[in-house]
């Protein structure tokens, strides 16, 4: 867990989702702009084109995104890939068919397949699962105009692999990282108290992303911190890829609501007005 | 109904009189509609209908969910996953459902604390009280098992934590918790017959609203003066009271919708945010979470719990003088249940002979102080189990039982309280026909 206080909506206290403790290492989150913050917010369809293409060519070796059909890549208000493009991607993955009792290419029906590796982690849901950096704590504020955070923390991760600070030894398992919490981090590195004095601390998972990884099609820039913002663009897709759809009806029962309110409002006045201002 | 005079539906047409003489359900309808209903009810009194709305609405999303959910720890997340990507509107079915409970408890805390400051539980309305006391205790079960439902990393560890405490209790506590475990562990039983009981209490609680509507019918409302309506004649009674329709149905709805407003843009813009973050990991055995915590609106109750451990004396006291019976665990269990029971008791605990808070100066600031301290509560729920936080949540869970236990016994005795309204009939006139003296001429555009 990125933080470990839980405060609700009507404990009505002035803390905010920034401060990011556990593990004894305070994390570096990156507050990155994302296109589909706030109420207002949108997917980018070329950004999350080009976040899965990172997923696609990098994540995709060792982690899964079993959660998310493919046919969904071509879903409004997310990827909206045309068709005969769903289908072929789909091929480049094999799916086991227990009516065939082998494996055979995916179709665009079939879900994205499991992490090949047993330790790498399922990538659908990540950005809801590591949600905390704008909240959900505090008052939301944050949260309402900034979004989870969870993709803040997932672009954080990739930008965060930097060289291991002096005090830890050589041979500490992993890769260190600023903004992963949840690691190991060397004794050398702790406090007298036991409380680490570097931020971050140390990942399993090596450098997934070093900058021009992916040639993007459409010539955008696909230097490191550009990557980290797709995949983390298209990763908030797969963990709630009915954002659009949501963020719609909102309004619909936000302005529709204000409406009825508007008019029951003026109908209970003039309903009281009599009772309340009697003429004797 | 008993109760105040008023008007009683007379049948007209043959038919509605054939009707009436077999099964008088018009006249039932009738009647509850037109109850008279106290004029003065201020905006604190439109917490019902919003706990009505919920109720329907909870029910309704949920029995659609259900249709859509499977109760396997095998399939459970997964089929939560199917709901929010594959069921046509199954994102907001499940944000709604989600939500609707923690609007249900915003709404039921307003209720109870209404209740508690107005002295909606004096006599003649205990059965009231308690019925609602039952309502909020079958809410929370229910609210507890739902969470359970998603099998995510919190559903299964609050399932632990808290099918445990019931393994606090002594002798019997291991065979409790098995019963409501289905077995040694939180596992497939568990899932299933949480999800059962999930399905049942709602309609249980929609027979106990029945029998609190019922309840507060018959004995009437109370009202912000605490001053009963007068019920001599029906002309009398009709200068205090104003039928339930349309006056205080329109009024309700109106503050339904704009409660409706922050609602919809909570479901459409941020739906997670009373949720935790790691209950979209799949529930998994091996791995506990860093810290476990209840959803907000048990934090009150669940820092009651955490409070009394094995260092405060009244914990030791009770430890020895139970020959270690009663140790902190089952203590602290007993100190969460007791929180509510005294509560529920409060008709009994209450001694002053004024019934509304508004005539009691010194009542006030206890009570402000007891709003506060469950806010205190709350916070300190979230808040790991370590100092500052141990003593401060004694001293909030010391309050909340002084307040019942203590000072509501006394403050009866201690108090004087301030003059009363003769009647609710002055009461409106105070507020409203005083102030038309010339400024404020309305005219009502019906005329």
């Amino acid at each position: 867990m990125i933080k470990k206080t839980f405060i609700s909506a009507v404990v009505a206290l002035g803390l905010t989702g920034s401060a990011a403790l556990a593990a004894g290492g305070a994390a570096h989150v990156e507050d990155f702009d994302f296109s589909f913050e706030g109420p207002f917010g949108a997917y980018d369809t070329n950004q999350l084109q080009r976040g899965l293409q990172v997923y696609t060519e990098v994540c995709s070796a060792c982690h899964g995104l079993k959660f998310v059909p493919l046919r969904t890549l071509a879903d409004e208000g997310g990827p909206h890939m045309p068709e005969d493009q769903v289908r072929a991607y789909s091929e480049r993955y094999e799916v086991f068919d227990a009516e065939l009792d082998d494996f055979r290419p995916a179709t665009p029906v079939d879900h994205f397949p499991v992490s090949a590796l047993d330790t790498a982690p399922d990538l659908s849901l990540m950005a809801k699962k590591r949600a905390g950096f704008h909240g959900p704590y505090g008052l939301g504020i944050n949260q309402f105009l900034k979004g989870i955070g969870g993709p803040e923390y997932i672009a954080s991760l990739m930008v965060g692999y930097e060289e291991a600070p002096e005090c830890a030894p050589e041979d500490f398992p992993g890769s260190y990282n600023k903004a992963f919490a949840n690691g190991g981090i060397p004794d050398s590195c702790k406090d007298d108290h036991g409380h680490s004095m570097v931020e971050g601390s140390w990942i399993s998972m090596a450098q997934p992303l070093y900058g021009d990884d992916v040639e993007y099609a459409d010539g955008h820039s696909a230097d490191l911190h550009h990557e980290a913002a797709d995949v983390a663009a298209f990763l908030m897709w797969t963990a709630e890829p009915k954002m659009m759809a949501r963020k719609q009806a909102g309004f619909a029962g936000v302005i529709f609501l204000t409406l009825l309110s508007v008019l029951l409002y003026l109908t209970n006045k003039r309903l009281w007005a009599p009772v309340k201002y009697k003429k004797d | 109904m008993a109760g105040i005079p008023h008007d009683h539906y007379e049948p007209k047409s043959n038919g509605e009189k054939w009707l009436h003489s077999r099964l008088p359900v018009v006249g039932l309808m009738y009647d509850t509609l037109m109850i008279p209903t106290p004029k003065n009810l201020n905006w604190m009194w439109i917490w019902g209908i919003v706990l009505t709305f919920c109720l329907a609405l909870q029910i309704i999303t949920g029995i659609v969910l259900a249709m859509h959910y499977t109760p396997h720890v095998d399939q459970a997340f997964a089929s939560v996953e199917h709901i929010m990507r594959n069921v046509n509107g199954g994102y907001m079915l499940r944000y709604m459902h989600a939500n609707g409970a923690s609007l249900f408890f915003i709404a039921v805390y307003a209720h109870i604390f209404r209740g508690l400051y107005y002295g909606s539980y004096k006599a003649p309305r205990e059965v009231t009280w308690i019925v609602g006391m039952l309502i909020y205790l079958l809410m929370m079960g229910t609210a507890f098992m739902g969470y359970v439902l998603p099998w995510g990393q919190m559903s299964f560890w609050g399932a632990t934590v808290i099918t445990g405490l019931f393994g606090a209790v002594p002798f019997v506590g291991d065979a409790i918790q098995t019963l409501l475990l289905g077995g040694p562990a939180v596992d497939n039983a568990t899932l299933n017959r949480f999800f059962s009981l999930h399905y049942l209490f709602p309609f249980v609680i929609a027979g106990l609203v029945i029998v609190h509507i019922w309840a507060f019918h018959t004995t009437g409302n109370n009202n912000p003066t605490g001053v009963e309506v007068r019920r001599g004649s029906k002309e009398e009674a009709e200068k205090d009271t104003l039928p339930f329709w349309p006056y205080f149905v329109i009024k309700d709805l109106f503050a339904l919708a704009v409660i409706l407003v922050i609602f919809f843009a909570i479901v459409g813009f941020m739906p997670n945010y009373l949720g935790h973050p790691d209950n979209y990991i799949e529930a998994n055995p091996l791995s506990t979470p860093a810290h476990i915590v209840p959803e907000w609106y048990f934090l009150p109750f669940y820092a009651i719990l955490r409070a009394f451990t094995a260092e405060v004396w009244v914990v030791q006291i009770a430890s020895f003088v139970t020959g270690g019976i009663i140790d902190a665990k089952f203590f602290g269990v007993l100190a969460m249940f007791g929180a509510i029971a005294v509560m529920a008791l409060v008709p009994w605990l209450d001694t002053s002979s004024v019934r509304s808070g508004r005539y009691r100066p010194m009542f006030k600031w206890w009570f402000a102080l007891l709003v506060i301290d469950f806010f205190a509560l709350m916070w300190l729920g979230a808040m790991p189990a370590e100092e500052p936080y141990a003593s401060l949540s004694l001293i909030a869970a010391a309050y909340w039982f002084g307040y019942f236990l203590v000072i509501m016994p006394l403050l009866g005795v201690l108090e004087k309280p301030l003059a009363q309204p003769e009647t609710i009939e002055a009461d409106f006139a105070s507020h409203y026909d005083a102030k038309t003296g010339g400024t404020k001429t309305l005219v009502n555009p019906a005329e």
